[in-house]
């Protein structure tokens, strides 16, 4: 990689945002499961039903087979429902209610996506190898979440902002985040470098949930800055905050569905059930889908095939254009799977099955696209070995910016405390400098030193 | 020119200290890609496959499979150069270069080749050989060995490495201060400290190879020559105080307590949660250092005097805990002397003929195979004397508010033992004649003085004789053995003159004393009683007549 920063996904959202009018059902034979407020097990329709927008509604009323309480029976893992465009083995499969939201995408648009996810694999390998080779302090592979990750960071428009946790490599990467800089913070050289407000791409929140709020508040303001429902698409902003299935035990995820509910903030709460909340199955999270719980909150909801980067993308989009639009808040449950240990100091070999692993490979997001792509002639070698290529050059730009990132200066710690300028903030710093300069050590003295 | 680069072993989890190693995936000699797995290792939390950070050639393995190391030990060397290879690094030419060195620098690594000849080791031996072309002696290798590796670990390559990650040496010193003592800051061509060898062997190094100067510029000027030198402590020569190798664990506010009272928190005692040192740890070591410096009897008098008792904190005391024999003692003590109400009474008496009879009886053939002492027939008194007045013979019952007289004898002798005190009694000694008597005596103090006595020969006593004779005591008030109503104290018997006959002559006299309970045994029993043990050891005939 010779370049800082990746090209920004250039999918115009505008396209697929064009394509706003969702046919309703056309008697189609796979009618989507979204997880309505109408759908609530056993209830009346809670309904805080969008009405401003007349997709979501149409998405609300959409439920000739909504899902029946017998589906929440299925448990928390049930597949029943899920929206999927790509069959597994890379079938395009038609959708009545998404397919609008893809229908623009060209074949460039496809191997953009394609290309962002083998890089951002690359980047996962190249990470954990750095850790095991004593470089970095830890990191968390997003191996196997691509298709959730760079669908749904794809269906971004600029103006939007994204809330991650720990794990959202791909969105950063099609945030135009350079990688090497999300591995600062596994490094321990910072907490998160690179500029939350270029990238729309907040910092890595390493607190279980607790961005869920942060997201819920920022969309909040985005409401009294006068940047929903303006009808110009370079203006209206939507929030997304990324977090997982564990997550959605967390209080602080409850509080900011009740938030985002009843401020109708426009917010996508992209839940990545990858199955696992480290050795803890979802099973014992939830007993029904974990998107079940949202209508609760008066929350729509709707549960993608995650490991299918279209289908995440038209979800994704879909929940984006409802917030930008006044919609009110989407939740969003991307069934996937954690192929990796949750971080490099775990060993998933201990609580699961290899045969479970083993089911999922077959399932890849990759090679699911790849299959798409080739069945349609659309994966020229040229374009493969020149991605292989950028492949190695990115793992090589990795390990030497890693190994040559140094450490930055302690008195940095000091800044971007506050916004502004702050006398005790100035004057923890001027003590620090002093007492730093009172060691023949100090850096600076000697290329190279240690401190 | 071949580089080499040696791998320490990473944490792969968050906070591990060591793993050991499970598997080799690579030989040497091998050719490995850069994140090629090639070792797997097994931490506390899992199995992980160690990717190659280079790509090269493996030219040692310097850790055994099985082997448990620690977090930035190296594992493996590779050289990331193999093409480059000056000519004197020709596998051939480098077996020749590398002669005896190779041997000695087999014996400290460990590592899988160890053993083998020369010539094949040799060709992947490069390491270090620059220094000793440069005609270091070969009895220098094992300080230039480490003094390469260290350069090597600390080195260049692991200027970047994290927290947990095994800094170089240099990172355990603690940071130099402008205001402090400083410490020499001499180049490493004449380092104050060191033998002869590792000094020779560190500026060689040095001088001579370009990781190794390149470590000694980079890392912290004090302690870099100790580094190249072969790990001395870094106090030795810098003055520096160095990191202990474990960490005493002490929040803030404790390690201010400790500075300021003095104290070394090393030795400190942690009794804290996790081997934490506390306040309190802190405070006690203080006070226990003051209170050392009292004097006591003697220097090195605060240790502990007992091996079963531990020196109290401040050295002037040892403290045992309160088990077994005396604890039971104790117990027997206290409720004998505070329910029952002693009375002592005394007498003088002259046992010249009791004295006789022993020597008779000990030349007596029928008694030749039994101790005959005074005690034996101060026993046989106390049984007369009880068969005369058997109300001694008895003990209260506070629970039913009765008096139980004991138709049977079970005399007691309290015996010194290593264990302490044990008053084991001889069964119906009522019925025993005097050489079963004797006899029985006998068992019963070489049972007891061997700690053998058992709960049952203890238990139920009814009158018992204490002999503080033995040891040169006159007499004393004895406490009642509990549940008993009498015990006799016999005396140490002296010579002295005493009136015999209207004369003063020299006679053997001893003093008796009974202690009673007066609850159950008036003045003028317990008197009685004395008076007829005292009669008997006057007169031993007296057994004729009450016998």
């Amino acid at each position: 990689m010779s370049s800082s920063g990746l090209p920004h996904a250039d999918i115009s959202p505008a396209a697929a945002l064009g394509h706003g009018q969702t046919g309703s059902p056309s008697g189609s034979t796979a009618p989507a499961a979204p997880w309505t407020p109408a759908a609530t097990p056993g209830g009346p329709a809670a309904a805080p039903v969008p009405t401003s927008d007349g997709r979501a509604a149409a998405h609300s009323t959409s439920p000739a087979a909504s899902p029946s309480p017998a589906s929440a029976d299925a448990g928390p893992l049930t597949e029943e429902g899920l929206v999927q465009l790509l069959t597994p083995s890379g079938e395009r499969v038609a959708h009545p209610e998404y397919d609008a939201y893809v229908a623009d995408l060209t074949d460039d648009d496809l191997r953009a996506m394609y290309r962002d996810m083998v890089l951002v694999r690359r980047f996962d390998t190249e990470a954990t190898a750095l850790q095991r080779q004593g470089e970095l302090a830890l990191f968390a592979q997003a191996l196997g979440q691509e298709a959730a990750q760079v669908g749904s960071g794809r269906a971004l428009r600029p103006q939007d902002h994204v809330f991650p946790s720990y794990r959202e490599h791909g969105v950063a990467h099609v945030r135009g985040v350079e990688l090497t800089e999300v591995l600062r913070l596994f490094r321990g050289v910072d907490h998160g470098g690179w500029d939350p407000v270029a990238h729309g791409f907040h910092l890595y929140t390493l607190v279980i949930g607790s961005h869920t709020l942060h997201a819920t508040g920022y969309a909040m303001g985005v409401v009294r800055d006068g940047l929903v429902g303006t009808g110009d698409p370079d203006k209206d902003t939507a929030v997304v905050t990324y977090f997982g299935d564990g997550a959605t035990s967390q209080g602080d995820v409850s509080e900011a569905l009740v938030f985002a509910a009843v401020n109708q903030a426009p917010v996508v709460l992209f839940c990545q059930n990858n199955q696992w909340a480290i050795s803890e199955p979802t099973t014992r999270q939830a007993t029904v889908p974990i998107a079940a719980r949202a209508p609760g909150f008066g929350i729509p909801a709707v549960r993608v095939d995650g490991n299918d980067v279209l289908a995440s993308y038209a979800v994704t989009a879909q929940a984006l254009e409802r917030a930008r639009s006044g919609g009110g808040p989407t939740f969003v449950e991307a069934f996937t799977y954690r192929m990796g240990a949750h971080t490099t100091s775990d060993d998933p070999s201990r609580y699961r099955s290899s045969e479970q692993e083993e089911h999922w490979r077959r399932r890849d997001p990759i090679d699911r696209l790849r299959a798409y792509l080739e069945s349609r002639d659309a994966l020229p070698s040229q374009f493969l070995a020149s991605l292989a290529a950028e492949g190695d050059a990115l793992g090589e730009h990795i390990r030497t910016t890693i190994r040559a990132m140094g450490h930055p200066s302690p008195a940095s710690m000091f800044e971007h405390v506050y916004a502004t300028p702050h006398s005790g903030v100035e004057a923890e710093r001027a003590w620090f400098e002093s007492y730093e300069s009172s060691f023949l050590d100090r850096p600076g003295h000697s290329e190279g030193s240690h401190r | 020119m071949p580089t080499y680069q040696q791998f320490p072993l990473p944490d792969a989890g968050e906070g591990l200290t060591e793993a050991e190693i499970v598997e080799w995936h690579v030989a040497v000699g091998d050719t490995v890609e850069v994140n090629q797995t090639i070792v797997e290792i097994e931490t506390a939390k899992s199995l992980v496959d160690l990717p190659c950070p280079w790509a090269g050639v493996v030219t040692r393995l310097l850790v055994e499979p099985g082997t448990t190391v620690d977090v930035g030990t190296p594992i493996i060397e590779i050289d990331t150069d193999p093409t480059g290879a000056a000519p004197a690094d020709a596998p051939g030419a480098a077996t020749a270069s590398d002669g005896s060195a190779s041997d000695e620098a087999a014996s400290d690594e460990g590592a899988s080749d160890e053993g083998e000849p020369v010539a094949t080791t040799g060709a992947v031996r490069h390491v270090g050989r620059t220094a000793e072309r440069r005609g270091v002696e070969p009895g220098g290798s094992d300080e230039i060995e480490a003094a390469r590796d260290s350069a090597l670990a600390g080195g260049a390559q692991r200027e970047s490495v994290l927290v947990g990650y095994g800094l170089a040496e240099a990172g355990s010193a603690r940071r130099p201060r402008a205001g402090a003592d400083p410490a020499p800051q001499a180049p490493t061509t004449s380092p104050p400290a060191g033998t002869a060898s590792s000094t020779a062997a560190s500026s060689s190094a040095a001088e001579s190879s370009a990781v190794a100067s390149s470590a000694a510029t980079a890392v912290a000027p004090p302690s870099a020559r100790t580094t190249a030198s072969s790990g001395l402590a870094p106090a030795a020569a810098s003055g520096v105080t160095p990191a202990r190798a474990t960490h005493v664990l002490a929040k803030p506010p404790v390690r201010k307590l400790a500075r300021e009272l003095g104290v070394d928190l090393d030795s400190v005692t942690p009794t804290g949660p996790g081997g934490i040192v506390t306040r309190e740890d802190v405070l006690a070591h203080a006070a226990q250092a003051e209170a050392r410096t009292l004097a006591t009897y003697a220097k090195d008098d605060d240790r502990a005097w007992l091996a079963s008792g531990t020196v109290s904190v401040d050295g002037r005391q040892t403290r045992v805990p309160v088990k077994s024999v005396r604890k039971r003692t104790a117990e027997a003590m206290v409720t004998s002397a505070f329910t029952a109400p002693h009375v002592t009474v005394f007498h003088t008496v002259d046992v010249t003929r009791t004295m006789k009879l022993v020597e008779k009886l000990r030349a007596d053939r029928e008694f030749a195979d039994v101790r005959v002492t005074p005690l034996l027939i101060a026993a046989k008194a106390l049984l007369l004397a009880v068969r005369r007045h058997p109300e001694i013979n008895a003990s209260w019952d506070e629970a039913s508010q009765e008096i139980v007289y004991k138709h049977y004898v079970n005399l007691g002798i309290a015996a010194a033992t290593p264990r302490g005190l044990v008053v084991p009694n001889v069964k119906d000694a009522h019925r025993l004649g005097l050489h079963e008597l004797a006899q029985a005596l006998g068992e019963l103090t070489a049972t007891a003085r061997a700690g053998r006595t058992s709960p049952a020969d203890m238990s139920d006593g009814t009158i018992t004789v204490t002999n503080v004779g033995v040891f040169g005591i006159d007499t004393g008030t004895p406490i009642l053995n509990p549940g008993e109503a009498a015990i006799l104290a016999f005396g140490a018997i002296r010579q002295q003159p005493w009136v015999h006959k209207g004369k003063i002559k020299v006679r053997h006299v001893t003093q008796l004393a009974l202690s009673f309970d007066h609850r159950l045994v008036d003045g003028e029993l317990g008197s009685r009683v004395l008076a007829d043990v005292a009669a008997v050891l006057a007169d031993p005939a007296h057994g004729l007549v009450w016998g």
